[in-house]
């Protein structure tokens, strides 16, 4: 390796070339001057680096096709795409689903009900679906633990007080915390929506235990959670029909806000950082035409002196 | 060409003036960039986001 360092860079690849100023010959990113070693060396860099690029891609693919388990197809999500922002009507639907299905379960403890505020809901609306739960709190004055209506500030309340009291009620597995689930998950929403909708029979061969369902998404095909989701399983306040596949995409959604609640803001980065860096391409770009015309239009020129 | 040399020489000669101009450029430039970035963001999506639906919603 150190030796395979030391030739390349004896082929001046690194060469530093002192306080002289950078001749055009230097610079020149041409291949005409280079010597056969130099060449040799690079060209071999290459496909190594290349070669080993190219296998770890096709590593990545055969393990994926290894798998048993359904590849969830890609939907047409309406958040999909550089400067494509969420559907706030969908993360407001989703929360309902949220809040009617899947909280008897599912926790989503690193969300609180002030992250609704001016995504989802108004102000007064999340005080008031705040103060629809109660939270426990204290200690008080003389040290028990009491309950009182939810603040703004609060999390949203988990279904189970820990992890043992989950699995204990769900047969011995543990239904996931869902704040994270969205980015956690191989697929992302494109997961979700697939693994909610695609409940079957099982198939010939295939031997369930006592309260599992058969899911071809979920990687080994049998999930401890039953299907959930099914026509009219939630109720819509903005009057949309609640099919089931309505249901599972705006959950989606809101689950994918849960993940990356700035994802609006990151959207906008991205075009405020491309007006950027195209202005300061331009301002490069002539930075360097400007530096490079003394260069470029210089001439040299060599006065033999005769002897005599 | 006469406009830029006068401005040249008026505004850019003297350090004072220079990065008084600079200043000035910097909060002009922000100001419309932030409000353009922010009305293509808008325009792009159009009845998704939150201040599109929210008027459902206030009393």
């Amino acid at each position: 390796m150190a030796a395979a360092v030391g030739r390349i860079c004896g082929a001046r690849l690194l060469k530093n070339y002192g306080i002289v100023t950078p001749q055009v010959c230097q610079l020149s990113t041409g291949a005409q001057g280079w010597t056969r070693n130099r060449k040799i060396w690079l060209s071999t860099l290459g496909v190594v680096s290349g070669g080993v690029g190219a296998l770890l891609f096709a590593l990545e693919q055969s393990v994926q096709a290894s798998g048993s388990e359904a590849h969830p197809p890609h939907q047409p999500w309406s958040h999909d795409g550089w400067f494509k922002s969420l559907d706030h009507a969908s993360v407001r639907r989703g929360y309902e689903v949220y809040k009617q299905v899947c909280k008897a379960c599912h926790s989503l403890q690193y969300i609180a009900f002030r992250n609704l505020v001016n995504v989802t809901h108004t102000e007064e609306e999340a005080k008031a679906e705040a103060a629809d739960v109660m939270i426990k709190d204290g200690p008080d004055e003389e040290g028990n633990f009491f309950e009182r209506p939810g603040k703004l500030s609060d999390y949203l309340p988990s279904p189970y007080p820990n992890e043992n009291a989950a699995r204990a009620a769900n047969n011995g597995a543990y239904p996931p915390d869902l704040s994270l689930i969205v980015s956690g998950r191989k697929g992302g929403e494109d997961y979700i929506f697939a693994l909610l909708t695609g409940y079957m029979e099982a198939p010939a061969g295939v031997v369930l235990r006592e309260g599992q369902n058969y899911n071809p998404y979920f990687p080994g095909g049998a999930i401890s959670m039953a299907q959930v989701l099914f026509d009219e399983a939630a109720e819509y306040s903005d009057g949309t029909v609640a099919t089931a596949s309505q249901l599972a995409k705006d959950v989606s959604t809101f689950l994918r806000w849960c993940s990356e609640p700035e994802l609006d803001e990151r959207r906008l980065m991205t075009i405020k950082s491309m007006g950027m860096f195209t202005l300061m391409a331009v301002v490069a770009y002539y930075f360097k035409r400007h530096k490079w015309s003394t260069m470029k239009s210089r001439k040299l020129a060599y006065k033999p002196v005769s002897k005599k | 060409m006469s406009m830029w040399a006068s401005l040249n020489r008026s505004v850019f000669k003297k350090t004072s003036t220079f990065f008084l101009a600079a200043a000035l450029g910097t909060f002009f430039f922000e100001r419309s960039f932030e409000l353009a970035s922010v009305a293509i963001f808008e325009s792009l999506n159009k009845g998704k986001l939150w201040n599109d639906i929210k008027h459902k919603y206030e009393h």
